[in-house]
């Protein structure tokens, strides 16, 4: 259980820059996600965490001590990689213990490790064989096995569970967070799945183009976007996006846009709004309600059932916004429908800087 | 009802011999025929006694096959002054075979694991002039690599030939093991040194178990490839170490009388028999080993 501080980390494969000036602190016994689309430099970061990658600048500090420099085998992590990397010439028992005999562990020691991270992982029926011999879900439940006989102070897992197929994925999801309930160890895991973020973090780290774009407790990042990026890349189907412009009247303050105006009085702006100023409305599909007495009126331009809820695609204004409909529906494709939009739940962006009003 | 019939029938397979068939059979029995037909006559030949070759008939199957040739080939064919057939030649070349095959696949192997996995500074430049090797002629360097022997005292010994199989054959060998273990994940490595593996200990109890199928294929080009050199072993091995190559030449050049062409088809036989031997044994892996490892990358 160590705690992870990274300041002012610069990563860059010759001349292109994938992480810059990044600081981070990972407090002891957190589930940290990093959480960002291919590309966006989360996995350079935990490479560069686990000492695979040389940092071109700043400092990497695990359980307060400069590990910027250390040997990846010193810096008291276990690392869990997509492709399960188990060394395909041992057997599960070795594949385990090969860095603790490296290490010259004594014999009962790693014994007793291996015991306890196979029952851990229901693994024990299968410490005989080799990875050949297994399916994807046990190769990675022997991956994380791996990981947890060093008894390392950080766990390092890079899209883990991104090879295995939906039903597994969702199963091993639960095995881990269950694992890091019991182990209380610090994990920082590395996804571009956020079902998997949402559903595991006890914070969350957006990422784009090297750079974080919001740390915050899942439910946070969710309701509350900092920029238009986070409020596009999480939640699916996607938030819908208004272009227009807030207008401060005598008492209230009113998004107008083509067709569509609407007291948002009750939105906390972080700062004055000056007059009529370009932003960007955002709603999420939940809170984009189809009712009788709705305000605003459109067409049903597409209905995609998802068995416990419908996704109902509105045509309005040229535009086309996703509704989530729970429950029966009143209503069939090309209706005119009328619905509302909760003036409670809105984020609204400036629409110039993309940064949350 | 027959249109019924035809419908309930189940499908037959077509005839398996149709013209097209039996041209491709015929195509390759000819091949065949043609790339056989020297070693069937080397093979009558070497049963006939010389009277029966003065026949002429090089074709005709032996009237009376007598192994006595071989037995002259084996233990007292003259290669020069000596009369003691190509045995010394043959196990020459034993001597020379086994270091010139084992030290460069572990010298290949550690070469493609550092190349492909630790990347030193300046690797792909390094392996491009390793690269070069391949292509110059094993003739150009011959002189220097004479001179070089000859100034550190291992010219014309044991020693000295098996060290130059190791240098031509560095390339080759490299290459083989770099494109495999670049097939091999990245991530394998990492985990193994997030375990604490280092340099020594990942290429020993990792990536060398790991390398069956290609040490296989080096291993069949590197015997195939000593036991049928010639002009490094007459060059480099020294009147005491000759393989059998290059006895074999001596003892088709050394003639007293008649051309004895029994005693030379059979001593040929032998002296290809290593080869012959391990292409029968082990051609399947061959294939495989070229597709898996040096064609891809």
């Amino acid at each position: 259980m160590s705690s992870v501080s990274i300041q002012k980390l610069c990563v860059r494969f010759g001349a292109n820059e994938v992480i810059k000036d990044l600081d981070l602190d990972v407090q002891q016994s957190e589930f940290l996600v990093l959480l960002g689309p291919s590309g966006c430099g989360k996995s350079t970061l935990l490479h560069s965490i686990a000492g695979l990658i040389d940092v071109n600048d700043g400092r990497i500090d695990i359980g307060g001590q400069d590990m910027t420099w250390a040997d990846p085998t010193d810096r008291n992590i276990g690392m869990v990689f997509q492709s399960y990397a188990l060394y395909p010439t041992m057997t599960v028992e070795r594949n385990m213990s090969f860095g603790l005999r490296i290490k010259g562990t004594p014999k009962a020691e790693i014994e007793r490790r291996v015991q306890r991270a196979a029952h851990m992982l229901h693994l024990e029926p299968l410490l005989q064989r080799k990875p050949a011999q297994l399916s994807g879900g046990q190769r990675q439940r022997v991956a994380i096995g791996r990981a947890l006989v060093r008894e390392a102070g950080v766990f390092l897992f890079d899209e883990p569970l991104s090879n295995l197929d939906a039903k597994l994925r969702a199963e091993l999801r639960r095995e881990l967070k269950l694992l890091h309930k019991n182990l209380h160890s610090t994990m920082i895991y590395v996804t571009h799945d956020q079902v998997e973020a949402m559903t595991l973090a006890t914070r969350i780290v957006v990422m784009y183009a090297g750079r974080i774009q919001q740390i915050g407790v899942p439910s946070e990042v969710y309701e509350r976007p900092e920029n238009l990026f986070v409020a596009g890349f999480l939640g699916s189907p996607a938030m819908n996006f208004l272009h227009g412009h807030l207008k401060p009247d005598a008492d209230s303050v009113r998004f107008e846009s083509h067709g569509l105006s609407l007291d948002v009085r009750a939105y906390a702006l972080r700062a004055q709004a000056g007059a009529d100023r370009e932003v960007v409305l955002g709603i999420r599909p939940e809170n984009l309600q189809i009712h009788a007495d709705g305000q605003f009126e459109a067409t049903v331009s597409l209905i995609e059932p998802m068995g416990n809820h419908h996704v109902v695609w509105l045509e309005f204004d040229g535009k086309l916004l996703s509704s989530v409909v729970s429950g029966a529906l009143s209503f069939c494709v090309d209706d005119t429908v009328r619905f509302s939009l909760d003036a409670d739940r809105i984020s609204l962006f400036d629409r110039a800087t993309e940064q949350r009003l | 009802m027959s249109g019924t019939l035809a419908v309930t029938q189940p499908l037959r397979r077509r005839s398996r011999l149709r013209p097209a068939r039996i041209g491709v059979y015929a195509f390759l029995l000819t091949a065949a025929a043609f790339f056989l037909l020297p070693l069937y006559i080397m093979l009558v030949t070497s049963v006939k006694s010389m009277d029966e070759i003065r026949l002429g008939n090089i074709f005709a199957f032996p009237i009376q096959i007598t192994l006595e040739p071989w037995v002259t080939a084996w233990t007292a064919a003259c290669t020069g002054v000596a009369c003691e057939g190509i045995r010394g030649g043959f196990w020459n070349s034993v001597l020379i075979v086994i270091p010139s095959t084992i030290l460069p696949i572990l010298l290949g192997a550690l070469n493609g694991y550092a190349l492909s996995f630790w990347k030193p500074r300046g690797a792909n430049v390094l392996f491009a002039i390793l690269m070069m090797g391949a292509f110059i002629p094993v003739q150009v360097m011959m002189y220097p690599l004479v001179r070089i022997l000859a100034t550190l005292g291992l010219f014309s010994s044991l020693s000295g030939i098996v060290l130059v199989h190791i240098i031509f054959s560095m390339p080759v060998m490299t290459l083989l093991f770099r494109n495999y273990y670049l097939s091999i994940p990245q991530e394998l490595f990492k985990a193994a040194r997030i375990d604490g593996g280092g340099f020594v200990r990942i290429f020993l109890q990792l990536m060398l178990p790991m390398s069956t199928p290609i040490i296989i294929v080096a291993a069949i080009m590197q015997v195939t490839g000593v036991w049928n050199d010639y002009i490094l072993g007459l060059v480099f091995a020294g009147r005491e170490n000759l393989p059998m190559t290059v006895q074999l030449n001596n003892v088709i050049n050394t003639t007293t009388g008649t051309r004895l062409y029994n005693v030379n088809m059979a001593a040929t036989i032998l002296t290809s028999l290593v080869p012959l031997a391990i292409y029968f044994l082990s051609g399947r892996w061959f294939v495989r080993g070229i597709a898996a490892g040096a064609v891809k990358g």
